[in-house]
């Protein structure tokens, strides 16, 4: 009976329905953790979901190319997923007019001082070249850094950690940061944590004002075309 | 829900096609919102399906990240190794970012005397 059981664990182990449903179990319960702490920041689902995962894979000695056999279907639905933002950053336009020139001034202040403070920083302290180009695209939503990450040499899946712990350390650090510089205007604390830290800052904006919510999802949908177009450049062009 | 998926899908494709032809270093993906922007901004405005079933994608769209991130564990070893550059990296820009973004936005909207609603 136990063997019995045993060799459908290395079958069902080995096969892509068992990737996909741990990823999916693993997200809602995550989700559901978030939920209960009342959406702090700290209790970012994507965290848990990867910190569970990563213990049930390294305890029952799963490969991570085992495992993303399966993930890989809910991986793909990020393409899609990234072209969809367009419908969000269509909606908010119009809000967005008579912030015309503020909105572009600090798109491109903010984006070109995330990569270049990311690179520059992560240099100063000892680096190495392929970590600092997997720094390099960090504030913006992970579809748009992985694809950044895997055109200029950077690794993907390193990236992907490294924008989800930006996203967290905005969420939680930019209400101190704008009280210290007394800034009180909600569509400009949005959009500068949409900038900064892409969803996860958007989501936390969302929970304190409609309109920083609004202005932080613009943010995130502007800054990942513009890093998308400048990083490729920049890595060209600043020697590593 | 299928035919705005097929939609997307279509963009998506077609932004790939325009990404590997001309040889821009841009992820197709990017090409392919940027083409459905411009689509919505002649077209003024998505029709109900792509709209309801865009935000239906993006409302998990945390979920979507998890088997990238799970990949860490492929990387801990350098993780481990890099962890204060990568740490210092992450608070300084960040914290820097917001700043600076803030900062340019509240002089440039001094300067042009804008009066918005928004006080």
């Amino acid at each position: 009976m136990t063997q019995d059981i045993g060799q459908i664990w290395v079958y069902l182990a080995a096969s892509p329905l068992m990737g996909l449903t741990i990823t999916l179990l693993a997200y809602q319960g995550a989700f559901r953790i978030y939920q209960r702490s009342g959406c702090n920041p700290l209790a970012n689902p994507v965290l848990i979901a990867v910190t569970a995962l990563v213990a049930f894979l390294g305890i029952t000695g799963t490969a991570y190319e085992t495992y993303f056999a399966g993930a890989q279907f809910v991986h793909f639905l990020l393409g899609p997923a990234t072209v969809a933002l367009a419908v969000p950053l269509y909606m908010q336009l119009k809000r967005v007019r008579a912030m015309l020139w503020p909105v572009l001034a600090g798109l491109l202040a903010g984006s070109l001082t995330a990569i270049g403070s990311a690179v520059l920083v992560g240099r100063l302290f000892g680096a190495s070249e392929t970590t600092q180009l997997s720094l390099a695209p960090k504030s913006v939503t992970t579809p748009i850094a992985m694809g950044i990450a895997e055109r200029i040499g950077g690794i993907p899946s390193l990236t992907a950690v490294l924008v989800i712990v930006t996203g967290i350390l905005g969420a939680l650090g930019a209400r101190w940061v704008f009280d210290a510089m007394r800034l009180r205007d909600p569509a400009i604390r949005g959009f500068a944590i949409g900038v900064a830290s892409h969803g996860i800052g958007t989501a936390r904006a969302f929970q304190v004002n409609e309109q920083s919510g609004a202005f932080a999802a613009l943010a995130m949908g502007l800054n990942g075309a513009l890093t998308a177009l400048l990083v490729p450049f920049l890595a060209r062009w600043m020697p590593l | 829900m299928l035919s705005a998926l097929t939609q997307l899908l279509i963009f998506q494709l077609a932004g790939e096609f325009v990404a590997r032809s001309l040889a821009l270093p841009i992820p197709g993906p990017v090409l392919g919102m940027l083409l459905l922007f411009f689509t919505l901004l002649l077209r003024q405005g998505p029709s109900t399906e792509l709209q309801t079933s865009s935000q239906n994608l993006l409302q998990h769209l945390s979920l979507l990240f998890v088997p990238a991130g799970t990949g860490i564990m492929v990387h801990l070893h350098r993780v481990a190794a890099e962890w204060l550059p990568l740490l210092l990296s992450l608070l300084i820009s960040t914290t820097v970012t917001l700043i600076v973004t803030a900062l340019v936005m509240k002089l440039c909207q001094r300067n042009a005397g804008a009066t918005g609603d928004a006080a």
